[in-house]
């Protein structure tokens, strides 16, 4: 089982509204997923210069703003601090990537979300809207959000084993299904690109597989479509990139998923019903993805 | 159709639950009452209008979820919209005409009745066909009568990969491309009695403005399932 949703918005005018048309979309599909929930959401909240590194703590106590101090020190950077219940993002305009060092060596608990210019991901354990007020995602605005609601059966009932999956600036992945040979692709990939990874679960491993095809200079479209041909399994992806929003099905088509596109956005739902919210969603063009056919968006 | 309107009973599902829509068209009525339901708001919802048993035109105006329809028994019912997985499953006669796509699985162990799909449907359409008839305008997707057994698909555009695998006696035409045959399916000749039967079909469907000469006719090879076509007087 497991839900996906993902809204794409191509008119700027409804950019404020991303998180309160989002949110009824995601909630839709408590049925597919009770467990835990997540969504990636992309806005330039905090000046999209910067790099914003979305962080999670099981401790719900996290003194953030000390533990920004302790990191400011450290390194001698600037670092803001935007705590959201479990989730913080730290904005600063120096390398990210000294900063989710310092975050994970000083508190192995904590877990590093995202780290891009544009997505912060948050994701919980509970019934889909409680994690969506949680976070208060319908009030946020942005240009695109991808989210998740999980049943678990490849690995437990955790923060760390809900969806998205981030393993590269600005990219997220959202799947439904199981993927057969993430094993070897996983020692592939760390062989390859030694990219590091957090979780047993098998989507990690695909997005580290995109994120690794987007550092090598392909874009979203051509890093889905490589997916074809290396990974094995079941899967819908829909993924998301800083200016780019793509959906997936593997060749067999085991797993459900409608589109929907109006002249303002794209829409992405496990089933239909996710979309019956949308604005003037009766006049949009509806469709089932062809199995092992790429579509995607782009912002510009 | 005078008499439809006067007798026409709105159900909108803003209002009614999905149950209290299922039991209200699970009635038993006579040809005679020229019943006729006008669904609204169905908002992609699971399972509507399956189970119904009695003569009655049923109209969805908006996008139906899955297995809408199934087990159907007399009814006819038109869709204004799309469906999702598993549309008319397992009906037993009647018809369902869907005006926009259908997802996977359409038809699938349909025993008897009519299905129209104006545009296209998705993998495996007509899958384990027990009896009954299939009418695609648009495409079909991969393994599309996958295991049928009796009944015909008719498919105006194109088939995708492996269709008819493992078919047995049901009957295939198609007007555009084939992506590939399944295992043990192959094209067949188009006698006279088929042409009959193709333009039976496509007048069934309202589709009687296609050729029935575009069409080519699929069936099996009968050398994968055991059953040997000299032993026929047997059954």
């Amino acid at each position: 089982m497991c839900g996906i949703v993902g809204l794409f918005l191509k008119s700027k005018e409804l950019r404020s509204e991303l998180g309160s048309m989002f949110t009824p979309m995601l909630v839709e599909m408590t049925s597919r997923g009770p467990d835990s929930a997540g969504v990636a959401i992309y806005r330039d909240e905090h000046d999209g210069s910067n790099w914003k590194i979305t962080t999670f703590s099981p401790d719900q106590y996290t003194d953030w703003i000390a533990l920004a101090d302790n990191i400011k020190f450290e390194l001698g950077i600037e670092l803001s601090v935007h705590s959201n219940n479990s989730h913080c993002v730290f904005v600063t305009d120096s390398e990210p990537s000294a900063v989710v060092e310092a975050i994970e060596r000083n508190n192995p608990e904590m877990q590093v979300m995202s780290v891009g210019k544009l997505v912060e991901i948050y994701k919980e354990t509970g019934l889909p809207t409680e994690v969506a007020t949680r976070f208060k995602i319908d009030q946020m605005a942005g240009t695109h959000a991808v989210g998740h609601t999980r049943m678990a059966t490849e690995s437990a009932v955790t923060t760390a084993g809900s969806h998205p999956y981030s393993t590269g600036h600005d990219v997220c992945l959202v799947h439904n299904g199981s993927l057969s040979n993430h094993n070897r692709l996983r020692e592939n990939l760390v062989k390859s690109a030694g990219i590091k990874f957090r979780t047993e679960n098998d989507t990690e491993v695909a997005a580290a597989f995109i994120s690794d095809r987007l550092a090598n200079d392909y874009n979203l479209h051509e890093a889905l479509t490589d997916c074809i041909s290396e990974l094995d399994g079941f899967y819908t992806f829909v993924a998301g990139s800083a200016d780019g929003f793509a959906v997936l099905r593997d060749p067999i088509a085991c797993k459900p998923a409608v589109l929907a596109e109006s002249d303002s956005y794209v829409a992405f739902g496990s089933e239909y019903r996710a979309l019956t919210t949308l604005p003037d969603i009766e006049h949009a063009s509806v469709w089932e993805p062809e199995p092992a056919v790429v579509y995607s968006w782009s912002l510009n | 159709m005078n008499n439809l309107i006067k007798n026409r009973v709105i159900l909108g599902l803003d209002e009614l639950s999905l149950r209290e829509v299922n039991a209200t068209l699970q009635v038993n009525i006579e040809e005679t009452d020229d019943a006729y339901f006008q669904i609204r708001n169905p908002k992609g919802a699971h399972a509507l209008a399956c189970g119904l048993t009695s003569p009655m035109l049923v109209e969805i105006d908006g996008h139906a979820g899955y297995y809408c329809a199934g087990m159907n028994q007399r009814a006819r019912l038109i869709v204004n919209g799309n469906v999702g997985q598993g549309v008319a499953e397992n009906m037993m006669s009647g018809s369902v005409r869907v005006k926009g796509n259908a997802s996977q699985s359409a038809g699938a162990t349909m025993h008897g009745g009519l299905l129209v799909i104006d545009g296209n449907a998705a993998a495996r359409c007509g899958i384990s066909l027990k009896g009954g008839d299939i009418v695609v305008k648009g495409n079909v997707g991969h393994m599309s009568m996958f295991m049928a057994q009796t009944g015909r698909l008719v498919v105006i555009g194109d088939a995708g990969q492996a269709l008819g695998d493992s078919i047995y006696e049901a009957r295939i035409y198609v007007r555009g491309k084939v992506d590939s045959l399944g295992a043990d399916c192959v094209e067949k000749d188009m006698l006279e009695k088929h042409y009959d039967e193709l333009r039976q079909l496509l007048g069934q469907a309202e589709c009687s403005e296609f050729n029935v000469h575009e069409f080519r006719r699929y069936g099996s090879a009968r050398k994968l399932y055991n059953f040997k076509a000299e032993n026929i007087s047997a059954y």
